[in-house]
């Protein structure tokens, strides 16, 4: 009984980070802070409904293998947003107007040819 | 549920309309994760837990897939529709 409550108040909480998430990537105004929505609230979404997940099941190797899942994820999604915003400011897709720090522009943005030496 | 699919369609939009490539890539990323949430909550609410399985290796793939985008964003300059839709951006404000 109380597990099933803590399972189902874990995935309404994860569906709402989902959804700040979704919302945050609709409304925020360049791909930075996008990318700030999508990648923290949208891993805390999905990390909650799979520890709901891990929670419900009363199967060991389930909430076992859920775990795994959930710590990959949380392992790989700031990787993987890091890679991104690298390359996109590499490449050099502009900040918000708005935006009062570049902390990065003292190394400008790298114009890249055609051919280029990969490292 | 209703929550979930509500930021999906939500996500999706961000992936049709986003203006520039690297949106697009975040909001595939950020529908990887949108996915796994649906897994985990088909499975509290049916037990089918089989699909567990297919979570891990749906964030495997969703890794890999946003980590090959961004080595294709920092190969390739930036495109001419985006760099338009970044000076008509600049332009507007």
């Amino acid at each position: 009984m109380i597990i099933e409550i803590v399972a189902g108040l874990l995935v309404i909480v994860g569906a709402f980070f989902a959804l700040v998430a979704a919302i945050g990537m609709v409304r925020l105004p360049d791909v930075y802070s996008r990318m700030h929505a999508a990648s923290k609230a949208g891993t805390v979404g999905s990390g909650l409904m799979m520890i709901a997940l891990a929670v419900i099941s009363a199967d060991g190797s389930t909430a076992i293998r859920a775990l795994a899942g959930l710590f990959f994820f949380i392992l790989t999604a700031p990787i993987a947003a890091h890679l991104l915003a690298r390359a996109a400011y590499k490449v050099g897709y502009p900040l918000w107007q708005g935006s009062v720090a570049d902390e990065m522009s003292v190394h400008q943005p790298v114009k890249r040819g055609k051919g280029r030496k990969s490292k | 549920m209703v929550l979930l699919t509500l930021s999906f369609f939500v996500t999706c939009y961000r992936v049709v309309a986003g203006p520039t490539l690297p949106d697009r890539i975040m909001a595939l990323d950020m529908l990887v994760g949108v996915v796994i949430g649906f897994i985990a909550v088909v499975g509290v609410k049916t037990g089918y837990y089989l699909y567990v399985d297919i979570a891990i290796a749906l964030g495997l793939v969703g890794f890999l897939a946003t980590v090959a985008f961004a080595r294709f964003v920092l190969e390739r300059d930036m495109p001419e529709g985006d760099r338009e839709e970044v000076g008509r951006k600049a332009g507007a404000e």
